[in-house]
């Protein structure tokens, strides 16, 4: 991407400074190929966007395209290979800095089954954070932070002392995300949070997230691969393929509108939940499988699959360029297609 | 007559903690070259009723009474050489993970292979022709070549299409599919349930979907079961489901869910937990969990109460006058 359309980037997320800037992010990972010879593994292949404060964007794409390790990256749980990314301005760099950015960024895991120990009481696998932060006075001001955090997320005070196996999926949800909100942060990286749920189920905790968000202001990635959850709980979204950003826009227009060929086939192949429409669809068929991120093809990566592929999708790759206001694709022929 | 006759099926798990009454008096038909949806929550008895049809329950799983006609032929207390044959020629079933019904040592060739002699009266080179074919109809590309390959080189998506040619390969009368793309990208998913319909079409079979996602059913249903603590507690069309649900549980289920019409607004979501079977409730078992429940509800089953010629709900909430 070009520094011009970067700064459109920013610039066209209004004048103020976004909570979240991410700046040409890489992340790598090395793959044994062979006798002491690595490939790399190009999971998140030079991303940049901003979050805004108060905003939820979805990230959406199929399944190995990245998605969780740009949440991770972003947190830096995983340092990035290239890149950086500023909270509120200011870059992460130091040791100090990540330290710093823990407090006001953590994450909510996908799979409440694996992600809680099951060795602990839920009050302390909500406290735990608590204590690598020092963020009490005495054992009291703990305790109570902690029930109130219970109080939060809709689970009941007196199971405090309860192992997290004793409960159900949904409510092991609310454990992960009351713990992800001890530190009482700005900005929650949310992945994949509702998937492993109940329909009944997850239309509380998607509720619960939207009422958090009103309540302790916060600002969320919300990482899924159901189409419907994201564009319901979403202000924006964004769209990944084999590791890069192919488009970014409103959640209402990417959904009625998409611009880009491969979103225009994601959101086609999104099983909607009424007949009538479902008969009236169109769908377009994409040919062929998702190529591997270890031997990502030249050009555009979406290029062995799109039914506009031309010759310059072959050869070199599209800029990620603000195409109307407030919309980022990138696609050589964004225009022809359309 | 219908292909498949269900009618008052019973199915238990008699476990250490009792008797886990998992399917609860299930009655419905399915016609032939129809596509017919199962949808409910979680431990609802889905994949019960369609294993009690198979008759391949877990070891602890009986069916307690009941009748499961096919064709004519009643399969409850059919000895297992009838159940080897109606498994083999007459009802195929995917499941959800391809990869514990494909054998990871064998080339995916010899196991479609294995599949048809078994089953239908081919020889070798007849079987080899009968593999390819299939494969070329579940859109695998290459397929000659994809043969002599083994299931993991296979993607998941590609699997999950050997699994729909390996039931196909035999004409079976009826595919149970239990969540044959809950596994699988949403552009992958499209095409499997595309070529389902299609071939579905083609050879007319019937289908039994087994699914949660509402969208599928929209997508692929003639009619549609809803299920609730082992029982149905709603049937009929898919369009009589979708714009005239008619039992409380349909429509608690319709409102959580999110759809291209209530992006932005609360989604209703069904309070309280899943029901637990070894404790069901002496009335509707959805009571404990309803907004509308009345005394009657508490204490009574409501019966299966006929709402037109294509939908039956039972619910209290159709007897009371409006
Ligand atoms: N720690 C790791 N080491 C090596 N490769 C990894 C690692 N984590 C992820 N990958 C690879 O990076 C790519 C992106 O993976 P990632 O988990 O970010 O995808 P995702 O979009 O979250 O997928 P899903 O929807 O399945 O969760 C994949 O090809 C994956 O195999
Ligand atoms: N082998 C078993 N032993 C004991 N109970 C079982 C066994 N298999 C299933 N059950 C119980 O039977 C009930 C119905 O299970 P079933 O697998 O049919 O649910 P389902 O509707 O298919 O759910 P899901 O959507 O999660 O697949 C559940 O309560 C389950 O716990
Ligand atoms: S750049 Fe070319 S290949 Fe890539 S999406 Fe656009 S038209 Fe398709
Ligand atoms: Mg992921
Ligand atoms: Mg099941």
């Amino acid at each position: 991407m070009s520094d011009k359309s970067e700064m459109n980037n920013t610039a066209a997320q209004s004048g103020e400074e976004p909570i979240i800037r991410v700046s040409h992010l890489k992340e790598y990972f090395p793959i044994n190929t062979g006798f002491i010879r690595t490939k790399p593994l190009k999971a998140v292949d030079d991303i940049s966007f901003s979050i805004r404060e108060g905003e939820t964007l979805g990230l959406v794409g199929e399944s190995g395209c990245g998605k969780t390790t740009a949440g991770r990256t972003i947190l830096h749980l995983y340092k990035p290979t290239e890149g950086d990314v500023f909270y509120r301005g200011k870059p992460i760099r130091t040791k100090q800095d990540i330290t710093e950015f823990r407090k006001h960024a953590t994450m909510v895991f996908q799979d409440p089954y694996s992600s809680l120990d099951p060795r602990m009481t839920v009050a302390d696998i909500i406290g735990e954070p608590l204590d690598i932060h020092h963020m009490y006075g005495s054992k009291q001001e703990r305790r109570d932070k902690i029930l109130e955090l219970m109080d939060r997320v809709g689970l009941n005070s007196e199971h405090a002392a309860r192992y997290a196996h004793e409960f159900s999926g949904g409510q092991r949800q609310r454990v992960g995300i009351a713990r992800a909100l001890a530190v009482d942060p700005d900005f929650v990286v949310c992945d994949e949070p509702v998937s492993a749920l109940d329909v009944s189920i997850q239309a509380q905790v998607i509720n619960m997230f939207d009422e958090l968000q009103d309540q302790m202001h916060l600002t969320y990635l919300f990482i899924a691969h159901d189409l419907l959850v994201v564009r319901h709980i979403s202000d924006r979204i964004a769209v990944m393929y084999l590791g890069r950003m192919v488009e970014l826009a409103d959640a209402d227009e990417i959904y009625d509108r998409p611009l880009h060929p491969y979103t225009k086939a994601l959101m086609s192949a999104v099983p909607v939940p009424d007949p009538k429409v479902a008969r009236a669809n169109q769908r377009v068929q994409l040919k062929g499988e998702i190529p591997s991120p270890l031997n990502a093809p030249s050009g555009c990566p979406f290029h062995t699959r799109c039914p506009y592929a031309a010759d310059v999708c072959r050869e070199s790759m599209p800029a990620f360029e603000e195409v109307e206001k407030g919309r980022f694709v990138a696609c050589h022929r964004v225009k022809e297609v359309n | 007559m219908a292909l498949l006759e269900v009618k008052d099926l019973h199915t238990s798990f008699f476990t250490d903690a009792g008797e886990v009454k998992a399917v609860n008096g299930v009655t419905f038909q399915l016609d032939r070259g129809k596509v017919l949806g199962i949808v409910g929550e979680s431990g609802s008895g889905k994949s019960v009723t369609a294993y009690s049809i198979m008759q391949i329950l877990a070891g602890a799983g009986k069916i307690v009474s009941g009748s499961i006609v096919l064709d004519g032929m009643e399969l409850v207390g059919a000895d297992e050489k009838v159940m080897k044959h109606v498994r083999g020629n007459k009802v195929s079933i995917i499941f959800q993970d391809p990869m514990t019904s494909l054998n990871p040592t064998y080339t995916i060739g010899k196991q479609l292979m294995e599949a048809i002699m078994l089953h239908t009266k081919r020889n070798r080179k007849e079987a080899w022709d009968r593999a390819v074919e299939m494969l070329k109809l579940v859109n695998v590309n290459e397929p000659e070549k994809r043969m002599k390959q083994y299931p993991h080189e296979f993607s998941g998506g590609m699997r999950q299409r050997v699994m729909i040619a390996m039931a196909l390969a035999c004409e079976p009368d009826i595919l149970i599919a239990d969540e044959p793309t809950t596994a699988l990208d949403v552009t992958i998913q499209a095409g499997i349930l595309e070529l389902m319909k299609d071939i579905q079409k083609q050879i007319g079979m019937a289908i039994i979907m087994i699914t949660h996602d509402l969208g599928v059913v929209a997508q692929l249903c003639d009619e549609v079961i809803v299920m609730y603590a082992g029982g149905i507690c709603e049937q009929g069309t898919a369009d009589e489901i979708f714009y005239n649900p008619r039992h409380e549980y349909t429509k608690g289920l319709m409102r959580s869910i999110p759809t291209t019409s209530n992006a932005g607004r609360k989604l209703e979501p069904i309070s309280g937990t899943p029901i637990d079977l070894l404790n069901m409730p002496e009335g509707c078992p959805f009571a404990p969990r309803c907004d509308q429940a009345m005394n009657i509800c508490i204490h009574r089953k409501a019966e299966k109460k006929v709402i037109n010629s294509e939908h039956y709900a039972a619910c209290w909430m159709n007897e009371k006058p409006n």
